[in-house]
């Protein structure tokens, strides 16, 4: 796996059957009146890291949650166009969620919430466990099969939860904010794992955050949104033949990134607060 | 690349103090002080009744010593033992159905709130009323005293039950079932591997609430029915010995409810503890 990411030219000219998801012209209304998506249309193609990226109230978790099939759109629809469909209209098995909180079971070892995913299934233990055994050993967690969650620290339930998403070999990986709630140490430690784990394996990621920093480390793309209502406002390529890490932190180029994808992210905040 | 994460990860443990799995060693002074405290108090308590009776001179038929009560106990075994057995059966199986019915019905409440808001208010009233009341009713309903007795207990250790399961089925982490929804998981997966194990600790607590309550219904609810003769249960010896001013025989049967009492709370706070102590808050010690 390399680092250098293709052109967004070449990118957009890409075929169809390279598109994991789509959304066309998706909106959600809330019960409450919020109007949280507005027409928002977006191509997710394989193999790409794609940062949702807005300040609260975009709409931004709404979309991953109506992609990963939690709490239907309004109006408009999702393309799966290379997923095998189920009957709920998800893809079978194609998609990894890991949420803002590790959301782990507490009454359950690290392997059993691992587990949990395949057992859900049918898939019986034996057969489970080579499985679950490489994905904790991928989120470095090997020796922590039998421990409990709270016995664990805030970045190891974080990494539970990422190999409990990985367990069942997704297509595409959602994060909700995953690492909002961390420390700045742990969070840089888990994104250089996220971005090993997206190398290695080739995975589609959508990856939701409010923080600038971290979408511009990670992503290839980044969806910048705004709010009142929740729209797509800007769609960067982010390209790099830097290889991603400690040093790659504190190189010209990088805070030239998150220069270009501050700015896009204040004409974002600035349209919401005007709400045109 | 997993040595490199391994290292790192303990690095990580490092800045992040609650890895470790502190298993705090209890010293062994604490832990005879823990058996011995509560042992000195209860003698105490009987040395100073024993105090009473002599200094006071107290004649036997207002209040028995120490001694006799246990006399009592060993020359009246033969009448008392056969009603702690009809007293622990009625408590026990009060309480078996009151478990089978309480989280059964609690899990087809849960399950729409048109059900829950049709049968709630059953078993509302079924608590509100006083037991004690509704007795001599269940005595001329039911076919035998036995089963009177038994109901009496149910209804009134059913509740807790009911409406902790209640509680603990509908306060699953919500992030938690949009996993399990995520995943597609079947109602059956969502309750048989999600809903039931979250409820353990209202599930707990509702144990040992009903147990608690199951002896005294079987007893009060003896004391409001009546029962005479073979077959009749510590309540009834309580009132017997009375009428016949046989006090060491009262209060030796008195000291077997009691005990049965505390096994009974021992026994549902150790089930608890076995539920819980891995993982739940409130099964375990402090880490700081």
């Amino acid at each position: 796996m390399t680092d250098v990411i293709e052109p967004a030219a070449v990118r957009a000219e890409t075929a169809p059957e390279r598109t994991v998801v789509s959304m066309r012209h998706v909106s959600k209304l809330f019960s409450n009146g919020t109007l949280a998506l507005k027409d928002m249309t977006l191509d997710v193609r394989r193999g790409e890291f794609l940062s949702l990226l807005g300040p609260s109230g975009c709409g931004k978790s709404t979309a991953l949650r109506i992609i990963a099939g939690l709490g239907a759109a309004s109006s408009g629809s999702i393309d799966w166009p290379s997923s095998r469909i189920n009957a709920r209209g998800l893809p079978e098995g194609d998609v990894g969620f890991v949420f803002q909180e590790p959301t782990l079971l507490p009454w359950a070892t690290v392997l059993d919430n691992v587990y949990l995913p395949l057992r859900l299934n049918g898939v019986s233990k034996s057969a489970a466990r080579p499985r679950i055994v490489e994905a904790l050993a991928s989120v470095g967690l090997g020796d922590f099969e039998k421990s409990y969650p709270r016995e664990l620290s805030g970045g190891m339930k974080m990494r539970v939860s990422i190999a409990r998403a990985l367990v069942t070999k997704p297509r595409l990986l959602l994060m909700d904010e995953p690492f909002a709630a961390l420390d700045e140490i742990t969070r840089q430690k888990l994104n250089d794992d996220v971005l090993r784990l997206w190398r290695e394996t080739g995975i589609t990621v959508i990856f939701v955050t409010h923080s600038v920093f971290e979408s511009a480390f990670l992503s290839n793309r980044i969806v910048v949104m705004r709010a009142r209502p929740g729209q797509v406002c800007a769609d960067l390529a982010i390209e790099t033949s830097a290889v991603r890490d400690a040093h790659y932190r504190t190189s010209e180029e990088y805070r030239a990134t998150t220069d270009r994808v501050s700015r896009a992210l204040q004409e974002a905040i600035m349209l919401g607060a005007q709400g045109k | 690349m997993t040595d490199a994460i391994q290292t790192a990860n303990i690095a990580e443990a490092g800045t992040d103090s609650a890895v470790a799995i502190a298993v705090q060693r209890t010293s062994l002074v604490e832990r005879v002080l823990r058996v011995v405290i509560p042992v000195t108090m209860v003698l105490l308590a009987i040395g100073l009744w024993q105090m009473h009776i002599t200094v006071n001179q107290v004649p036997r038929y207002i209040m028995p010593a120490p001694g006799d009560v246990i006399m009592a106990l060993y020359t009246d075994w033969g009448t008392l033992s056969p009603s702690l057995l009809v007293t622990l059966r009625i408590t026990f199986l009060a309480l078996a159905i009151a478990l089978i019915g309480g989280v059964g019905l609690a899990i087809i409440l849960v399950q729409s709130k048109w059900i829950e808001l049709a049968i709630f208010p059953f078993a509302v009233i079924l608590q509100v009323t006083p037991m004690i009341a509704i007795a001599p009713l269940l005595i001329i309903y039911m076919p035998d005293t036995q089963s009177a007795l038994l109901t009496c207990a149910f209804v009134v250790a059913f509740f807790p039950i009911l409406s902790n399961m209640v509680a603990g089925l509908k306060s699953v982490d919500h992030n938690l079932l949009n996993l399990f929804e995520l995943y597609g998981a079947n109602r059956w997966q969502t309750l048989l591997y999600l809903k039931l194990p979250a409820s353990l600790p209202y599930f707990a607590a509702g144990l040992r609430i009903g147990g608690g309550l199951s002896l005294i219904a079987a007893v009060v609810a003896e004391f409001a029915a009546g029962s005479a003769g073979k077959g009749s249960g510590l309540a009834f010896r309580l009132l017997e010995s009375g009428y016949r001013l046989n006090y060491p025989r009262l209060y030796a049967a008195l000291i077997l409810l009691m005990i049965t009492g505390v096994a009974i709370f021992a026994a549902t706070s150790f089930i608890a503890w076995l539920l819980l102590h891995r993982w739940h808050e409130s099964a375990m010690k402090r880490e700081n």
